[in-house]
């Protein structure tokens, strides 16, 4: 393990099987610290990532560390480590203060420490009034917090949140989303699964496309986009004649399809080259003396990247 | 939800070059969790009740004592103790009380979907083993060992106090009392570390459980080699008044206790260890439970 490679979340060709059904495959990523969220359908391997990461499953074949440290060593991996898994249940009869403070002091805190602890967790997540009732009275986006408020509390580097933002109502989730964002300017490494595609767009720095137990692409959401060069992008151009731009547009063998907008002061076109295309549009656009209000990429955004990549309605995938 | 910069990184960590320090405050946090949910929870009713059955059974023993033509003999109560102890206690309430605190310190939790909180804590897997085990220990301890003084209590109540006392004092009263006293606890030690390795084991722990209900059962029909491959041989090596096991019975010396305590403990053991090795290569897999 070098240096490099200690500060990062490492994957080197993890195979999980399940008896013969395929958990993931052949997976190689190297997780840099900032918000990584993982994205694909049911199934895709999600959650058997995060599981192979935290030492709940242990590979099949490859390895893993975590900053250096292997799954299988809880008692150094979970000093640098929180993970607010998808499972919702609770050791019974404990408030939500005790059920923080009670595994803080299983990870090995004295009593008082563990009680501040809990109270800054607490009131990280908004729990403050809340923490002295039972867990067992919690609603779910309560519960899904005080998860969230027990994988924190340590203070961890690597925090893993297997879809943290179910259950909590929009502000919620706009108060989470900070707090997200708020501990990856830490250097945190945060690694998310979501559903809510628009949301992982907004929050993500690097996304992990999975399908079928299979990484189909990583890197930075543009990045990815980037990189599907058999994938024409989308660009809506709103200007005041967009028919005498859809007339030259086909100038670039690059473009494969030009559209009117509905409100006829728009084209979208497709090109699988977009930097040829905009100086294409540059000429076009000096030479008729076009008004161009804007140009856009309609497509840019991990809806479109999933749709591309995995075929599925990316407002939805899981 | 705040938003404040202050950072759980400047906590101060454990520290790691004291760890039987480590480990005890570990093993405490997980005795405090478990005792509690052991005596607390709802699995508990199951063991209440088992340790009521001597308990009701010697009242009604002391509230209609057997018809002895007038006679208070010490030695019949103490033969009838002898058969109740071994085949109500001993191999009903604390084996079956046994198989279920201990088979449900894992499995239980398995089932509850929260083991995983004990697996991602800043924990060796090992320490958990200790602690769990120890947490049903405490708890069979506290209950079996009770249920068992509550019953000697009871048997010498029909014999009335002066009788009772002369026996306890002068006869083999008492220190008969301590020898059934301390059966029990080393049926909860070597009982429980069996259990516990059952129920991190298996996914349905009662076949198993019931398997080893069988060993100990036929244990009067097995060879002398055989009979010390199990707990029940060296707990009846113990006890002060042996019974008779019937005309089919392999007869076998007993094991004096002095090879039987520290059997019973090197057993126990030995399966905490290979449990603590079996715990290192466990996953979560809930959804295949």
């Amino acid at each position: 393990m070098n240096e490099a490679s200690s500060h990062l979340i490492v994957f080197d060709d993890v195979s999980k099987f399940y008896g013969e059904i395929l958990g993931v495959n052949r997976v190689n990523l190297s997780i840099a610290p900032g918000i990584t969220s993982l994205v694909g359908p049911n199934g895709s391997g999600k959650t058997t990532l995060m599981n192979l990461m935290t030492g709940l499953l242990r590979p099949t074949r490859g390895r893993i560390h975590i900053l250096g440290i292997e799954p299988d060593r809880p008692e150094k991996l979970f000093r640098k480590v929180g993970y607010c898994s998808q499972f919702d249940s609770f050791p019974g009869g404990l408030t939500g203060r005790q059920f923080i403070s009670s595994f803080l002091g299983v990870n090995g805190y004295e009593r008082r420490e563990a009680e501040e602890l809990s109270a800054r967790a607490l009131e990280r997540v908004g729990l403050q009034e809340a923490g002295d009732r039972k867990v067992a009275g919690y609603s779910k986006g309560m519960r899904q917090r005080i998860r969230l408020a027990q994988s924190i509390a340590h203070g961890p580097t690597v925090l893993i949140l297997d879809e943290p933002l179910n259950g909590l109502d929009p502000m919620a989730r706009a108060e989470t989303i900070n707090l997200f964002r708020h501990l990856a300017s830490e250097g945190l490494h945060l690694v998310i699964s979501s559903h809510i595609l628009h949301e992982v767009d907004m929050m993500s720095d690097q996304v992990v496309l999975l399908n079928n137990g299979y990484v189909v692409a990583e890197g930075d959401i543009h990045g990815v986009r980037d990189e599907m060069e058999e994938h024409p992008m989308q660009i809506l151009i709103r200007c005041d004649r967009p028919g005498v731009l859809a007339a030259r547009v086909f100038e670039q063998n690059a473009v494969v399809e030009a559209r009117l907008h509905v409100d006829a002061h728009g084209l979208f076109v497709k090109t699988r080259n977009p930097d040829e295309f905009y100086l294409l549009l540059n000429r076009v656009v000096l030479e008729n003396r076009l008004n161009v209000e804007s140009v856009a990429p309609v497509d840019d955004d991990l809806n479109a990247v999933y749709q591309y990549l995995i075929g599925s309605e990316g407002g939805n995938p899981s | 939800m705040s938003s404040r910069t202050e950072e759980a990184a400047t906590v101060t960590e454990p520290a790691e070059n004291l760890p039987w320090a480590l480990w005890a405050r570990q093993v405490l946090a997980i005795l405090k969790l478990e005792v509690k949910k052991n005596f607390w929870g709802r699995r508990a009713i199951l063991i209440y009740l088992l340790a009521l059955l001597p308990v009701l059974l010697f009242t009604a023993i002391a509230l209609i004592p057997p018809d002895m033509g007038g006679r208070n003999d010490p030695a019949f109560f103490n033969m009838m103790f002898a058969n109740i102890y071994e085949i109500l206690i001993l191999r009903t309430v604390v084996f079956f009380g046994c198989a279920w605190i201990f088979m449900n310190l894992f499995r239980g939790e398995v089932v509850d979907r929260s083991l995983h909180y004990y697996f991602l804590s800043a924990l060796r897997r090992e320490v958990l083993v200790v602690g769990k085990y120890l947490s049903g220990l405490l708890t069979s301890l506290t209950l079996f060992v009770s249920m068992t003084f509550v019953s000697l209590v009871l048997l010498y109540l029909p014999l009335g106090y002066s009788t009772s006392m002369q026996h306890l004092t002068a006869g083999h009263g008492l220190r008969y009392a301590m020898i059934y006293l301390a059966v029990t606890a080393l049926a909860c030690v070597g009982y429980g570390a069996v259990f516990l390795l059952i129920g991190l084991l298996f996914r349905n722990p009662v076949i198993p459980a019931l398997a080893v209900y069988g060993w100990e059962f036929i244990n009067f029909l097995l060879p002398p080699v055989l009979k010390k491959l199990s707990v029940i041989h060296y707990l009846q090596s113990l006890l002060p008044l042996p019974l008779s096991e019937g005309p089919f019975a392999i007869v076998a010396e007993p094991s004096p206790a002095w090879v039987a305590i520290p059997t019973l403990l090197l057993m126990a053991t030995l399966v905490l260890v290979f449990a603590s090795l079996q715990i290192r290569r466990m996953e979560i897999r809930y959804g295949g439970e």
